[in-house]
């Protein structure tokens, strides 16, 4: 660890004069989990979107490493007139010289991991929003991306599939020591699979922590979000 | 005013999608993948379109030939009815048909479609796969476009000079093959090749137009709406002013 593969320096992004991020810093480390929590709509997507490059800073800059980076869009983002099994296999045949052989192995595999095998053969249309996202999940992974980018994982998965991708992630990082960035409300994700955990409000990060040192923090902020993750004040 | 700007802009943006798309267009012919697409992409165009361009087609030849001729009869002149609609069909009528159907068929589903991947984050998607969108979906449409407005346009010759055969023979004692050996005559082969590059300046204005909107959709559902709109509103006035300055420099 050390290396940093995504670096924010300042980073302020302002919509219709609303702004999202603040003067935003903090960076990522090659083989870390950083996960980013907060609040609905405080900017969380258009982080990731900074981090990867879809969107430029007003200020500020974002410097990324040189390496593959993967992507887990919100909405799963597969193309609808493509089958489950085409839009996985959609990056290793448009950007990637492989045999049609490997190709099927290594869709077959990215398919197996997010438990799709099933749905190969189905369009986005014919799938839930929860497959959809794993299908989104199974293109992010199969060009053995070096850094994935993850929007919400698990929002709209129910809680054992949940756990199986947040052990997919776990496993990636550690077997193939894959650096993620992982944006959730997903306090068991978090806890779980972090190396650290960021707490964004109104465009600012407001803590970086360990996830240990996290969870017994006293910043109001921190202590409001956990204890509304656990159902208290209901 | 706002309008001014704005339609500035959105002239850089097609240019912009124009230039990376061209450069693609030799890709899509040597390579079996997109090659495949680009045929899909020509059936869309060609074949789909078939029915609707045969009834208008069909239709505006039926006009043509009604109007020119009850003119032509005042003056015992029914013996150039083939040769004159074949005339307008082959300069303007049969690239302005054409160019109207494809816009109104084609380029509003292009805006459409990929309006609607820009808004579910689809083209994002594409660009971080590092698959370019001018490669994977404009260079496709644009060429299929290009090179079947010539096809569809001459088709639209076909069935325009039939439908004012048709009417001539029924309406104007006209005989069909008096009709036909005039308009035959008539065809000469300025007006035709004319005809043919003017339909292909306006599948490339339809295919250009069509993506840019497409892919520059933003605002959700609302935005595809809007973008498949200004996709056929831009596609009509483009086809008719540029094919004003056609003729202008050709006749
Ligand atoms: N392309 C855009 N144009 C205009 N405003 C945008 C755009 N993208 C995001 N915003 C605005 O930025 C703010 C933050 O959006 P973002 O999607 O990052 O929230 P989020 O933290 O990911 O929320 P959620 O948890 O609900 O996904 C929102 O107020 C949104 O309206
Ligand atoms: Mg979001």
């Amino acid at each position: 660890m050390g290396e940093k593969v995504i670096e924010f320096d300042s980073v302020t992004k302002s919509f219709g004069g609303k702004k999202v991020l603040d003067a935003l810093t903090f960076d990522v480390k090659r083989g870390e989990v950083f996960v980013i929590l907060g609040p609905s709509g405080t900017g969380k997507s258009v982080t990731l979107k900074h981090a990867i490059g879809l969107m430029e800073p007003d200020s500020g800059e974002v410097r990324r490493a040189d390496v593959r980076f993967g992507y887990l869009f919100q909405s799963g983002a597969l193309l609808a007139w493509k089958s489950v099994w085409e839009n996985v296999a959609l990056p290793l045949e448009e950007t990637m010289r492989l045999d049609a052989k490997e190709v099927a192995r290594r869709v077959d595999n990215a398919l197996a991991a997010v438990g799709l095998t099933d749905a190969a053969d189905k369009y986005p249309s014919e799938i839930s929003g929860g497959m959809q996202k794993r299908a989104g999940l199974a293109r992010a992974i199969v060009r053995e991306a070096e850094v994935i980018l993850y929007d919400e994982p698990t929002s709209g998965l129910d809680p054992v599939t949940s756990v199986h991708i947040s052990k997919l992630i776990s496993d990636l990082n550690k077997k193939r020591n894959v650096t993620s960035v992982v944006v959730t409300h997903d306090m068991v994700l978090a806890a779980k699979t972090a190396s650290r955990i960021m707490l964004v409000k109104d465009g600012k990060a407001v803590v970086c922590l360990p996830p240990e040192e996290f969870l017994k923090s006293d910043i109001p902020e921190v202590r409001s979000f956990i204890a509304a993750s656990k159902g208290e004040g209901i | 005013m706002r309008f001014v700007p704005s339609f500035i802009s959105s002239m850089g943006f097609a240019g912009l999608i124009l230039a990376r798309s061209v450069q693609y267009f030799p890709y899509v012919l040597v390579f079996s993948r997109p090659r495949a697409d680009l045929f899909r992409q020509l059936y869309a165009t060609g074949i789909r379109t078939l029915p609707v361009v045969t009834v208008v087609s069909l239709f505006m030849g039926m006009i043509l030939s009604l109007q020119v001729g009850l003119e032509l009869a005042r003056f015992n002149q029914e013996l150039y009815l083939g040769a004159a609609v074949m005339l307008t069909l082959l300069r303007e009528m049969g690239a302005f048909c054409c160019g109207i159907c494809l816009a109104a068929c084609v380029g509003s589903a292009i805006a459409a479609e990929l309006g609607t991947m820009k808004v579910n984050d689809e083209i994002d998607a594409l660009k971080i796969m590092g698959i370019p969108p001018e490669r994977f979906l404009a260079a496709p449409r644009i060429l299929a476009l290009v090179l079947m407005a010539p096809v569809v346009a001459f088709y639209c010759c076909i069935m325009g000079t039939l439908g004012g055969g048709i009417v001539g023979a029924t309406q104007l004692n006209v005989d069909f093959q008096q009709f036909m050996s005039g308009a035959l005559w008539m065809a000469e082969s300025k007006d035709l090749f004319v005809g043919i590059g003017k339909s292909a300046l306006f599948g490339l204005l339809i295919g250009v137009i069509s993506v840019s909107e497409g892919l520059g959709t933003n605002l959700g559902a609302i935005g595809v709406g809007k973008s498949t709109q200004r996709a056929v509103i831009v596609s009509f006035l483009a086809i008719l002013i540029s094919g004003y300055m056609v003729s202008r420099v050709f006749y």
